[in-house]
């Protein structure tokens, strides 16, 4: 007899979840920026870098913006849900993303449809840089990368090395090697770079295309054999580069904020002089120094620059190795 | 500090028992306080909340079937029968005093075999935590009360759901119908809530004699705590294997609480003499869930603290609050910051004990509250609450139309009696067994024939054969059940 009542209950489900959504889109005026709390998403779980760097900028961020900073996760696809997400945002600067390179590139490149271009969004700045470190087992025999690397070569797969992800930096460093080296690895990939560590550590990989913040970690446990830097990085000067190896590999992650195609240019230069202004304070630097985070500094115009000149390398490498099909 | 252990010992509680919110989402918004604090009373703080949260979530899936973190759901399928009964006094009395016990021997554990655990739990690679998932798929043996094969089309629903998004290994993008919306895939929460306590919510309205029912049933009880705290420490070997348990799944990378509290509740059940009691109220059922679950707290600190990967995704907040105290985790850490380390340890364990009072105050207040409450008011208490928590996953409106949609389709599964633990079952290991599968396939390339890798190491051989035996003993048992009243000689198959 009370057969309708269910039927209540979902409609009154739907109902309040589409006002849920209308109720989301704001007013937007000429006034001021801001005017209002500013939304700052990270695209991946809490408790990772992308968290670690928002955090440390959410206060000083706050006191220059003079409003309220709120950090906010989605988590979801290897970024692309957060991303897909900013395309539908209101393009007026109170929702800003961190995003990371190349992923904002490789992502659309390779998989398709992912519910967001490359160039829908302005980008704020790059702020953050962390390059590819290969690194064996501290009781490894293996001790130089020429070591590697003719161990790689006496059979196709003979040395599987891990990383994080598909099309990530770890992943394409590891494109990289191959095809620089004339070498086949055995990529396996894991979901985020704390799980390449036990897999290393418990001998299930060879060895890892991973970030320095890793070494610093797990002291003594690793054993660095090359960084895909230009130079050889401070704190790790007796870190070869591939480069001086004779193998041209350079690359790694890039962090940065973005904002939807549509928000006004002012906006975009108010908020990337806010950043501007923040890491240029020595407190915001030493806590990124503490945290083995390298800073960079590319304001909305460089940024975009250096953007569409990894879209082209990408390209390359990728028809190279027929990700393109 | 004992104040800081309080407030985030309660205020952990009643997140944990909101639907939908977790312990992870209420540690992140936590940390930024903890941030203002000097690193001890911020990790005392985060500690006690974790530890709160976890318990917390036992209210609501007792109650009213709602588990409000997915580390209580084998507390519903246990808990919520009480509840039915008349004895959710019981059930929350069983859940504190195995909350407790968890906490305190998990933190014993992770102090104690610490170091030990986290050496064993490096020889699981990829090619084990696929025959961990499949392992804990043999629980629907167990799960599956009335017939196996709705048992297993539960179980294949739950995996097939757990496919839709990007791929965990190689990132391809599945099942989205072109909904970028759903690249994400389905995520466990709202899928919880949907398939636990929707459907319950239809039933309690289209049900409305329901709480005139319970009420007058409990009227005629007296207190129930002396005589439950009796019956459960008079159990004790359920309270150290249900930790056990969780110390070691929590000491696994990627598995925690969520995977613990079934395991411990399958193992309760098959040690049990009176399994047949399991699915309609049996509180040792509780009891190892809640134990487990907390246990994993004490377990999945081990890895995070010692190698900084986080055994769960609290853990991994917990770990993003370390960083950014300027603490290093990582095999130095116990020697560069002992002090610290220690005092969080003991905090966690204080927390436990602050747990008992908190929970048999406010755990019993919030029961007569919900037991007196006419539906007309608890059926769009839990809706809203419901939606807040689905909605605060990832903020995206997504989970909450899901979440609906699940809850309807877990209804009319129910109806045709495929229970909602087996779909969460699949729907938990599946992504944990697919990524093992392929990533033991990527990293064996080497060999001839890579997919040999899975039975040839030592580890995964064994696990295999618990695999086979779990099988074989619940199917024993299965058969034998029904006829034990009458035959006792029965004839065993299989």
């Amino acid at each position: 007899m009370d057969q309708a009542r269910p039927v209540m209950v979902i409609s009154g489900f739907l109902l309040s979840a589409s006002l849920a959504a209308c109720g989301a889109t704001g007013d937007e005026s000429s006034e001021e920026y801001p005017t209002q709390a500013v939304e700052y998403v990270i695209p991946f779980d809490p408790g990772g870098e992308s968290d670690i760097t928002a955090r440390l900028q959410q206060e000083p961020l706050e006191d220059v913006l003079d409003t309220n900073v709120n950090i906010t996760y989605q988590p979801g696809a290897g970024g692309a849900l957060a991303w897909s997400e900013l395309t539908r945002a209101t393009p007026d600067g109170h929702t800003i993303a961190g995003f990371n390179l190349p992923h904002i590139i490789a992502q659309p490149m390779a998989s398709g449809d992912v519910g967001y271009e490359t160039d829908d969004f302005k980008i704020v700045n790059i702020f953050q840089s962390t390059p590819n470190l290969l690194v064996v087992r501290e009781d490894s025999p293996i001790e130089t990368l020429d070591e590697y690397i003719s161990a790689a070569k006496e059979g196709a797969d003979a040395m599987s090395i891990g990383g994080t992800g598909t099309y990530t930096p770890n992943h394409l460093g590891t494109l990289l090697l191959e095809r620089e080296a004339g070498i086949e690895l055995g990529y396996t990939e894991f979901s985020g770079t704390g799980a390449t560590v036990p897999a290393l550590l418990g001998g299930h990989v060879d060895s890892l295309f991973t970030f320095p913040t890793q070494l610093e970690t797990q002291e003594g446990e690793m054993r660095p054999l090359a960084i895909a830097t230009e130079e050889r990085l401070p704190g790790l000067e007796d870190v070869p580069t591939f480069q001086e190896e004779g193998y041209d590999v350079v690359g790694g992650a890039y962090r940065g904020t973005m904002v939807p195609k549509d928000t006004p240019d002012e906006v975009v230069e108010q908020l990337a002089a806010a950043f501007d202004e923040i890491h240029s304070m020595p407190e915001v630097q030493e806590d990124f120094e503490e945290n083995s985070l390298k800073m960079e500094d590319y304001g909305p115009e460089e940024a975009a620059e250096f953007i569409d000149q990894r879209e082209g390398e990408l390209e390359e490498l990728f028809n190279e190795i027929g990700v393109l099909e | 500090m004992l104040l800081l252990i309080v407030i985030g010992t309660v205020s952990g509680v009643a997140v944990g028992a909101m639907p939908g919110l977790s312990a992870t989402m209420g540690l992140a918004l936590l940390v930024p306080f903890s941030f203002a604090m000097d690193p001890t009373a911020g990790l005392v703080l985060l500690g006690g909340f974790y530890v709160g949260a976890i318990y917390g979530g036992a209210f609501t899936a007792i109650l009213v079937n709602a588990p409000g973190t997915p580390s209580s759901i084998a507390t519903a399928l246990e808990g919520y029968p009480m509840t039915k009964q008349g004895r959710s006094e019981e059930a929350i009395v069983g859940a504190t005093i195995g909350s407790f016990v968890g906490g305190v021997l998990g933190v014993v554990a992770m102090v104690v075999v610490g170091p030990l655990l986290a050496g064993f739990a490096l020889n699981f690679g990829p090619q084990e935590y696929f025959w961990v998932a499949v392992f804990g798929l043999t629980i629907i043996v167990t799960l599956a009360e009335d017939s196996l094969l709705k048992g297993i089309l539960g179980v294949v629903f739950g995996l097939v759901l757990g496919t839709i998004g990007l791929a965990p290994v190689g990132g391809d993008v599945r099942f989205t119908f072109g909904m970028s919306e759903l690249q994400g895939g389905v995520e466990l929460i709202p899928a919880m809530i949907g398939f636990f306590t929707i459907p319950e919510v239809i039933r309690l309205i289209a049900n409305r004699h329901r709480d005139v029912e319970v009420y007058e049933q409990r009227a005629e009880k007296q207190s129930q705590v002396k005589a439950t705290v009796i019956a459960v420490f008079s159990r004790p070997l359920n309270l150290v294997r249900s930790s056990a348990i969780g110390a070691v799944v929590g000491a696994l990378p990627g598995a925690g609480s969520s995977v613990s509290n079934l395991v411990a509740y399958n193992e309760a059940r098959r040690a049990s003499r009176t399994p047949e009691r399991f699915g309609k109220g049996e509180v040792d059922g509780v009891v190892a869930s809640e134990t487990a679950n907390n246990a994993t707290i004490g377990g999945g600190l081990v890895p995070t603290l010692s190698l900084g990967v986080p055994g769960s995704p609290p853990h991994a907040i917990i770990l993003g609050a370390l960083l950014l105290h300027g603490l290093r985790p990582g095999p130095g850490l116990f020697e560069s910051s002992g002090d610290l380390v220690y005092t969080f340890v003991t905090a966690l364990a204080i927390c436990a004990v602050v747990m008992v009072p908190v929970g048999l105050i406010a755990g019993r207040g919030l029961q007569r509250a919900v037991v007196v409450m006419p539906t007309r008011y608890l059926a769009p208490g839990i809706v809203v609450l419901s939606m807040v928590g689905a909605y605060a996953i990832r903020n995206s409106i997504i989970d909450v139309l899901l979440m609906g949609l699940l809850g309807v389709v877990g209804y009319l599964l129910r109806t045709i009696g495929i229970g909602p633990a087996t779909v969460v079952l699949g729907l938990i290991l599946g992504p944990i067994a697919e990524e093992g599968l392929v990533q033991g396939l990527q990293s064996s390339v080497g060999m001839d024939m890579p997919w040999t890798s899975f039975f040839s190491r030592p580890i995964s051989i064994v696990l295999i054969l618990a695999c086979v035996l779990s099988v074989g003993w619940s199917l024993r048992r299965a058969r034998r059940g029904p006829k034990r009243d009458e035959v006792t000689s029965g004839e065993d198959g299989t």
